[in-house]
């Protein structure tokens, strides 16, 4: 992971992203998932465009459909920085 | 919000230059939109295009490119972002012919037509949604046919490239809609354009309207369902055929 990002920044950008979708704020920590937040394919496809917007990471469907949890997100957004 | 355009962002009409899509071009522009008048080749119709739509108030830019290759289209859209701002709303316009019985239709024939009429406009779609569903408004409007729900003899290769735009609509309507981008298809009968000069005037004694339609009445539909009361209005598609289809 480059040293310009850090898994901070990349959680406070996932999490601004799943309010913006309309996921619950109290709701939302590491272990919460997508399915409890009630976010959908079309947000995580919307996530991944933000991703690239902001970090020049492109993640492809098949990446995205692993991903369970906030962490899971995280993770795999800061092993792509 | 009295005009969707006011929220900045522009147009984009695929084939731009001439007929439908040229009309189409003039009515987003009276509308507000400034318009990206796509075209492949002659340049002179285009530019007459944005010097009408200039004339009459409006912003317009032509933009060259061949929808059917991906890297020409993501240009097209990365010039009319930085002129305009983002891609709101999308008319898939550019369609080609290439009539033959089924029997003796070429894969090349075949090809060219789904290429143009469907593979190009699902691309373009892909593309604009992007910003579409980032700004939670878009507008997706595919220029299907009469031909596609309705057989007719020498264009099988139009009527399933056709058929597979109002089905891709449905679709990709239900997949964004509550991101406030709708999809629909407008679906003209006989009008009169280059495209349709050489069919055989026999064809109007099918239609209920006995006249061939016009492209301004095309363009006013377009004009309807790129509008903001228009929002709920998505997966349709919206017959401009003269009872053709009825």
């Amino acid at each position: 992971m480059s040293t310009a990002v850090t898994e901070e920044q990349i959680e406070k950008l996932v999490v601004e992203s799943l309010e913006t979708f309309g996921a619950d704020p109290g709701e939302i920590s590491r272990e919460a998932t997508f399915e409890a937040l009630d976010i959908d394919s079309l947000d995580l496809a919307e996530l991944s465009q933000i991703v690239h917007e902001q970090f020049d990471v492109e993640l492809k469907g098949s990446d995205v459909a692993e991903v369970k949890t906030v962490e899971d997100a995280v993770k795999l957004i800061a092993s792509r920085v | 919000m009295s005009s969707a355009a006011e929220r900045g962002g522009c147009a984009l009409v695929t084939g731009g230059s001439r007929g439908i899509g040229s009309a189409i071009a003039s009515a987003l522009a009276a509308e507000g939109w400034p318009v990206g008048v796509n075209f492949r080749s002659g340049d002179q119709a285009a530019g007459e295009t944005v010097a009408r739509i200039e004339q009459e108030g409006g912003r317009a830019l032509a933009v060259r490119a061949d929808v059917t290759v991906p890297e020409e289209l993501d240009r097209m859209f990365e010039t009319l972002e930085q002129a305009f701002g983002r891609v709101l709303v999308l008319v898939n316009n550019a369609g080609v012919r290439c009539d033959d019985l089924a029997i003796s239709l070429t894969d090349a024939d075949w090809g060219q037509v789904i290429d143009t009429n469907l593979n190009a406009a699902f691309r373009a779609t892909r593309r604009a949604l992007r910003g579409m569903i980032r700004e939670r408004f878009g507008r997706v409007i595919n220029l299907a046919s009469v031909v596609g729900p309705r057989a007719n003899a020498g264009q099988a290769n139009y009527a399933a490239a056709k058929a597979g735009l109002i089905g891709m609509t449905k679709t990709v309507a239900v997949e964004v809609a509550r991101r406030g981008v709708t999809v629909n298809a407008i679906a003209p009968g006989l009008i009169e354009t280059d495209m349709t000069a050489d069919l055989d005037g026999e064809l109007l004694g099918a239609v209920p309207a006995r006249r061939a339609g016009r492209p301004d009445e095309v363009a006013a539909c377009a004009r309807f369902l790129a509008s903001e009361q228009a929002g709920y209005v998505t997966g349709s598609t919206l017959y401009v055929d003269g009872g053709l289809a009825a």
